[in-house]
């Protein structure tokens, strides 16, 4: 890549981010360093990822809707977590935490398991027990 | 208190942070420098961890690993700290800056507020330094980003204690023995053997090999698990390409650069023309996800696309085992 080549396209990187550092080549050949403002591939497949993420955030909204699925994995998706993400910072293990899923097994959390996943989705017991629909 | 560190952005973090240490304990050593001879150059695809519900790929050595081989190669010591307890990482994190030694951090990249917010996953494996305390606010150097930064001590906790696959443990490290003078020329041969052996690897997962083996799969993907999930996988692949900062092969260009500067150093011009080798397999590295980038962008789905990422990706691999095998003659 010369360094002329370097992207300059949109991306998430706002003022305030300022811009990225790239290796690239000057036109004798030497290797320099520039700065991007960001690249369309990469933006693409951030929003790939992003969309992913709304839509499993969608899909868990849904079926907690429909009792199928309990808050948890419903935060759990809103912070961006995979069930052994999640138990690592609850400190609970892992089948437990998918147990968790199961609306009958939700409504018996005691107070303090309720507190563990309230502190790692960086909410209220409150607004886990009660979603707003 | 304010240590007097100097920031300079860099495209990848832990490169960076060690070559800006390196700096301030007086050794002039580039980005470039550490991440050949720390060998950070790789390609591993590991099916078993997933990322994100995608299979981890990398394209570089793990977290930890870069600097630890610098360190042995140029004959430096690093200490290294992990704490099990968040305060005892504070006071030891103030103890050190009371001491005027700015310090390297592991830290978690989700709750990294200075991030855009696209960009905060579950990340585990990056790495910033801490050159300064004024009042409850930390001063930052992230090496990715153009400008230094700041952390309150409660946010950075936070990052410090992420928790996931590669969590960090409060893990701080920074280095405290030097020698004379940094012994450059047999590191950098050691560093380029070792990315050599491992690219050459006999191992269907690793190196050049591992990007073959990737190829192939991809091609498999659409018919085993349906254009999504395809889409997913490949997006992964671009994504890992880059860290913050490293365009697509981003990271083959940081080598190019190292091994432009070794010929300098080892005088070795072989180096300089396998330089140029290597800018031009980043360059097809960046073609490939630009064009796997747009198949899910256009949502074309003709299993003819997925083909094409896939001859794309072979030829780069064969490009790779050629080239790292010329490079181990020529040093």
């Amino acid at each position: 890549m010369k360094k002329e080549e370097i992207p300059q396209d949109e991306s998430f990187f706002t003022e305030e981010h300022g811009k990225e550092l790239y290796y690239a080549v000057d036109e004798n050949g030497n290797y320099t360093t520039g700065l991007s403002s960001g690249w369309e591939a990469k933006t693409i497949a951030l929003n790939n990822a992003l969309e992913a993420i709304e839509e499993r955030i969608a899909d868990a909204k849904k079926r907690m809707l429909e009792n199928k699925t309990s808050p948890i994995e419903y935060y759990m998706e809103v912070c961006k977590m995979e069930p052994p993400v999640l138990a690592s910072y609850v400190g609970i293990w892992l089948w437990r935490v998918k147990r968790h899923f199961k609306p009958s097994v939700f409504k018996k959390l005691s107070q303090k398991t309720l507190e563990k996943y309230a502190t790692a989705f960086d909410i209220t017991v409150e607004q886990l027990k009660n979603v707003a629909p | 208190m304010k240590i007097d560190f100097e920031h300079k952005q860099s495209a990848h973090c832990e490169n960076g942070v060690v070559s800006n240490l390196m700096k301030f304990n007086g050794h002039q050593v580039s980005e470039p420098m550490v991440f050949g001879i720390g060998s950070g150059l790789l390609f591993c695809y590991i099916p078993f961890i997933k990322i994100n519900y995608a299979p981890l790929i990398t394209y570089r050595a793990m977290a930890g690993f870069i600097f630890n081989r610098f360190a042995k190669r140029v004959g430096i010591k690093i200490k290294r700290e992990k704490f099990k307890d968040p305060k005892k990482a504070k006071e030891r994190l103030d103890e050190n800056l009371k001491h005027n030694n700015p310090v390297g951090l592991q830290v978690g990249v989700y709750n990294l507020v200075y991030f855009p917010d696209e960009y905060r996953f579950h990340f585990n494996a990056h790495n910033l330094v801490v050159y300064g305390k004024e009042d409850d606010t930390y001063l930052i150097s992230d090496p990715v980003m153009q400008h230094v930064t700041t952390l309150t001590a409660k946010e950075l906790e936070k990052v410090r204690y992420a928790k996931g696959p590669f969590a960090p443990n409060g893990h701080m490290y920074y280095p405290i023995s030097f020698p004379e003078t940094l012994e450059l020329e047999t590191a950098i041969r050691k560093g380029i053997k070792h990315t050599c052996r491992e690219m050459l690897a006999p191992v269907p997962i690793v190196g050049a090999k591992g990007v073959k083996t990737v190829a192939k799969l991809i091609r498999k993907w659409p018919k085993k698990h349906g254009v999504k999930k395809t889409n997913h996988y490949l997006g992964q692949i671009v994504r890992m390409q880059e860290e913050i900062g490293t365009g697509g092969g981003g990271f083959r260009y940081i080598y190019a650069a190292f091994l432009q500067e070794a010929s300098g150093i080892l005088s070795n011009e072989e180096l300089a023309v396998l330089s140029k080798e290597m800018t031009q397999i980043g360059d097809q590295w960046r073609d490939f996800a630009l064009n796997a980038s747009r198949i899910y962008k256009n949502r074309s789905v003709q299993e003819d696309a997925y083909n094409k990422v896939a001859d794309e990706l072979e030829a780069i691999g064969n490009r790779e085992a050629n080239f790292f095998n010329k490079l181990k003659r020529a040093i």
